[in-house]
């Protein structure tokens, strides 16, 4: 049976996790001559600091409820850093342990908030990115089969699922009903698959972020003509795809800090970069998601 | 003697398909140079337009962050092996 939000707020009543979810939804004000008026939904205000606390939470419950997560089994799977210091924190309050796998070189900050909640931490080849940490991942969990629940936050319905049955109600509440458009970088997808299938249906336009080059910055997004190509993937999810370079990406995460006081990650910046885009030529009601905070990335090249 | 300097997975059309190259230079800067004298086009994919490395690319030299060490002037001895990556992880194959 499916997962409800319902059950979700049982499993975690009078814990941190309640706190998951109904992030705030502002107006940015510093950008004139737009069609369209664009607000940013801060993710970054979830309890682990990012928007993968929504799937973290609900891959966890959906294995607890499919019995996936039996006998004791490890959570594992393979992340650049959000969604492991989101199983993490899960993992800590509802009581499972946790193993992450992920690219080494991917900064200080993930690898020491994972391991503060608990996690056991593998780290792979860099060369290989996120998606020599997934193989690893794939190979732990074929082998101990016995031993690990692996999530696979690239394949798993329950990821998605947390979007289309919170993130996409919120904003749709939030505004009154008044959102005309919906832009989300892509990851895993998640966020954007789930979203797409709340709002598409009541006449909201799904805009979709890719970086633009194989070679980028922007943490947790994928270039899909070139990356591992998630499972929940579906480019007809999307009205319109925007692939945006990274370095416009970067610039606008100093913009917001400077113009808005909104400390943006990587990812949150480039969002904006494509909102723009969108409210330059199209009026309405635009809505991003900002996945998370700067303050993430102190220890990379990006404040320096 | 060259160096081994080595890329990841989204780099390796810059040089022809390959997970490392040689090259030699006794700086960072001039192993890029000559990496770009055989392979046109690999510099501006790591360098941004003052010619400095680009904000998310991260070098190591050995077990040494590049940029705690001159970053283009860091020297590169000998035997040392480059490795080439993005300062943030984001999937590519």
């Amino acid at each position: 049976m499916a997962l409800t939000v319902e059950r979700v707020r049982e499993r975690v009543r009078g814990t941190i996790l309640e706190r998951v979810g109904d992030t705030p939804l502002l107006p940015l004000r510093s950008f004139d001559g737009l069609r369209g008026d664009i607000s940013v939904k801060l993710e970054s205000f979830n309890p682990g600091g990012s928007v993968k606390d929504r799937a973290a939470l609900w891959m966890v419950v959906a294995a607890e409820e499919d019995g996936t997560l039996r006998g004791g089994r490890t959570i594992l799977d393979a992340t650049s850093g959000n969604t492991g210091i989101a199983l993490a924190m899960v993992g800590a309050v509802l009581g499972h342990a946790v193993e992450l796998v992920m690219p080494d070189k991917v900064s200080l900050e993930r690898k020491r908030m994972a391991a503060a909640f608990g996690a056991a931490i593998v780290l792979t080849d860099p060369l290989e990115g996120t998606d020599g940490a997934i193989a690893e991942a794939r190979r732990r969990a074929a082998e101990h089969p016995a031993r690990y629940a692996y999530l696979d936050q690239y394949s798993n319905p329950a990821n998605p699922l947390a979007h289309e049955l919170t993130t996409g109600p919120e904003i749709w509440a939030q505004t009154g009903g008044t959102v005309t458009h919906f832009v989300g970088g892509v990851g895993t997808s998640g966020t954007v698959s789930g979203v797409s299938a709340a709002l598409r249906p009541k006449g909201v336009r799904i805009v979709a972020a890719q970086p633009a080059e194989a070679f980028h910055g922007i943490e947790g997004w994928k270039h899909m003509p070139t990356a591992l190509r998630p499972a929940i993937w579906n480019e007809e999810a999307a009205d319109v795809h925007l692939m945006i370079p990274t370095e416009a990406g970067l610039a606008m995460a100093h913009q917001l800090a400077r113009e808005e006081g909104i400390f943006a990650g990587p990812s949150g910046g480039a969002a904006v970069v494509a909102a723009l885009r969108i409210a330059q030529s199209e009026s309405g009601r635009i809505v991003v998601l900002i996945a998370d905070g700067g303050e993430r990335y102190l220890s990379t090249p990006l404040w320096e | 003697m060259p160096v081994t300097v080595r890329l990841p997975g989204a780099l390796r059309d810059a040089v022809g398909g390959d997970n490392k190259v040689s090259a030699d230079g006794r700086t960072l800067g001039e192993i890029f140079a000559d990496i770009e004298r055989r392979h046109p086009g690999f510099r501006e994919r790591v360098l941004d337009e003052n010619g400095r490395l680009r904000t998310y690319v991260n070098v190591y030299i050995g077990e040494a962050d590049a940029r705690q060490s001159g970053g283009l002037d860091a020297p590169v001895p000998a035997d040392a092996e480059v490795m080439v990556i993005p300062a943030m992880a984001g999937g590519w194959r």
